[in-house]
């Protein structure tokens, strides 16, 4: 099945740097990009570029005390005092200069994926410069300074009226956007993640289902630290096909964090490429199944820059263009091009290799709790009968 | 912390005249379980619960309309003495109090057993977490340190350098060996990866899940 699909793109996602040390790297996008290129998955037809967002438009979500002093820090002009209290200047969200524009190009790219999808132009659009899902309404947090997902989502509901579904596959809670729409039944946020208990922002138990109109919207599935592939897997496609049934979106918002992997330097899950295969094709079938296809993608997390993002993006892309993830070895100018810059060796394949998963303790525990979990996440899907 | 941190300072009172049907209507209205009962200087004469209340009314299986049960005056079915405290109590002392009198409630008094304040277990739980600092955003780690003079400053000298914030501290046992205990640290991060490094280089034991190595890092 090959569906009408844009990819957003403009080499302007990679000015959102914090420093040379920081572990979110947009060079992701951009690796992931080439990828697509080399295999020849990726044609100038299907690239749109990004627009920026407006101050109107990140007013939609952020508050406009809070966009004045991403302004004022990306020109140098607020008091690192001053910042703390908007959580700039910290060492997950440090000043850059022209922060408010960088941080500006990811949303809008995520706004034109949007109008990409919801004007009918494309059935699905990709923004792997989104998925900046821990930023607040007047806070930076967790790598994030606009949350362009919860923006969209607004601007969804102000200019379409449809009913969302936001799916956050990244390991770290979308604790951001959760909060932004925990009262409002018209958009359901389903976020699986590991555990809050050792892992940042420390949110997303399972009992965070919502609050007055909008309680029952919210899903959280907290999986155990070193949850593997199958049980990942397990409880992620029970969980997300009775929710999204139960909820019946008109169009779906997929955040693609890629920092489960057993191989990604700030978490604790243990997945691997299988499940960067499955998670799209399980969005892409509900999106037709559901929504008429109508299906936005943003990126997310991803530390991992070398070995496990690059993969993991373009499968997203893969499965939106053509309705299957790719298999087989990596092209050759792809490898030995990054190679050279990467200080870890590249692997050839699409999948990984069986070894790649360490020996974890307590995968039978693991697994048991993740199902206890994801009995008491769906009490309230259950159709009433 | 002191008591008086936490305590809320309005707190729903009957007198003793009023009738068992009186208090049933304001635990109802202010979702609340415990009533203090006050005399006219507003002095703590007695507290009743909602099981109180509940066992002196008549059973819903019970059809007759309205009972005469409800009618009684408060005080024949409060407790008393009631075990009260002050304001400058500490909040760990009074959690001993929760844990060996098994109560819900603890009326907070000052001169004269004069009323001004509740502490219900939910705000003491409430406390809990805030000194854990699970309400915050950040990331956990656990380290395992001898039990001996000096070694708290120099574990956190690591999160001192990499210029983190922490949320919270706390001490608890290892197990049952009384030479060494863990120290449980929020850190304000989503990056705690410098600093774990830095933990490991400098020779300290990290508790799950931080002490698996590869690949996890």
């Amino acid at each position: 099945m090959t569906c009408k699909s844009a990819f957003v793109f403009a080499k302007e996602f990679l000015n959102y740097h914090f420093n040379e040390d920081h572990p979110f790297n947009q060079k992701r996008v951009l690796m992931a990009k080439e990828l697509l290129d080399e295999m020849d998955y990726l044609s100038e037809s299907q690239i749109i570029p990004p627009r920026m967002a407006t101050e109107e438009e990140l007013a939609l979500f952020h508050d406009p005390v809070y966009i004045d002093a991403v302004k004022k820090a990306g020109n140098g002009k607020l008091a690192s005092e001053d910042g703390f209290e908007y959580g700039l200047g910290t060492e997950d969200t440090p000043i850059f200069p022209g922060m408010h524009d960088a941080s500006s190009y990811l949303v809008g790219g995520t706004l034109t994926a949007v109008d990409e999808v919801l004007t009918g132009k494309s059935q699905h659009a990709l923004n792997l410069g989104g998925g900046l899902h821990h930023g607040f309404k007047r806070k930076a947090a967790g790598f994030c300074i606009y949350n362009d997902s919860a923006v969209a989502i607004k601007y969804i509901r102000e200019k379409y009226n449809l009913k969302v579904l936001y799916i956050d596959t990244d390991a770290h809670h979308g604790d951001g956007v959760q909060w932004a729409f925990y009262d409002d039944p018209n958009v359901c946020t389903f976020s699986i993640h590991e555990t809050g208990r050792y892992l940042f922002p420390g949110t997303g138990n399972v009992n965070e289902r919502g609050i007055k109109e909008g309680h029952g919207y919210s899903f959280n599935l907290p999986i155990d630290a070193f949850t593997e592939d199958d049980s990942f897997l397990q409880v992620y496609e029970t969980a997300l096909r009775e929710i999204t049934d139960f909820f019946q979106p008109d169009v779906i918002v997929s955040q693609n964090g890629a920092d489960a992997h057993c191989l990604d330097p700030l978490t604790h899950l243990c997945a691997t490429m299988k499940i960067y295969e499955q998670i799209p094709l399980l969005a892409h079938e509900l999106a037709h199944q559901y929504c008429d296809g109508k299906w936005i993608a943003v990126g997310g997390g991803g530390y991992d820059i070398w070995r496990v993002v690059p993969r993991a993006w373009s499968q997203v892309w893969n499965v939106m263009a053509t309705g299957k993830p790719a298999t087989g070895m990596l092209p050759a100018t792809w490898l030995s091009r990054w190679q050279q810059q990467s200080p870890v060796n590249l692997p050839s394949y699409w999948h990984d290799p069986d070894d790649i998963v360490p020996n974890i303790p307590r995968k039978t525990e693991i697994t048991e709790k993740n199902a206890k979990l994801l009995e008491s996440l769906l009490k309230y899907t259950k159709k009433r009968t | 912390m002191l008591v008086e941190e936490i305590m809320k300072t309005s707190v729903v009172t009957l007198p003793p005249t009023a009738t068992i049907a009186e208090a049933l209507q304001l635990l109802q209205k202010h979702r609340i379980r415990h009533i203090p009962i006050v005399n006219e200087e507003y002095q703590v004469i007695g507290i009743v619960s909602d099981r109180d209340v509940r066992d002196a009314s008549p059973s819903v299986f019970d059809t007759n309309s309205i009972s005469e049960e409800l009618e009684n005056e408060i005080q024949t079915i409060m407790s008393t003495p009631v075990i009260t405290i002050h304001p400058l109590d500490f909040v760990e002392e009074i959690a001993r109090v929760f844990y060996d009198e098994e109560f819900a409630a603890l009326p907070v008094v000052r001169d004269n057993n004069k009323l001004v304040g509740i502490v219900t277990e939910k705000d003491m739980l409430h406390t809990l977490i805030q000194l854990t600092g699970t309400h915050t955003q950040g990331s956990h780690i656990e380290v395992k340190v001898p039990h001996r003079p000096g070694i708290l400053p120099e574990v956190t000298a690591v999160f001192g350098k990499r210029k983190t914030n922490i949320i919270s501290v706390l001490v608890y046992p290892f197990k049952n060996d009384p030479n060494y205990k863990i120290l449980v640290f929020r850190i304000q991060t989503m990056n705690p990866l410098p600093i774990i490094n830095d933990l490991r280089t400098a020779g300290f034991e990290l508790m799950w899940p931080n002490n698996v190595p590869e690949p996890k890092l």
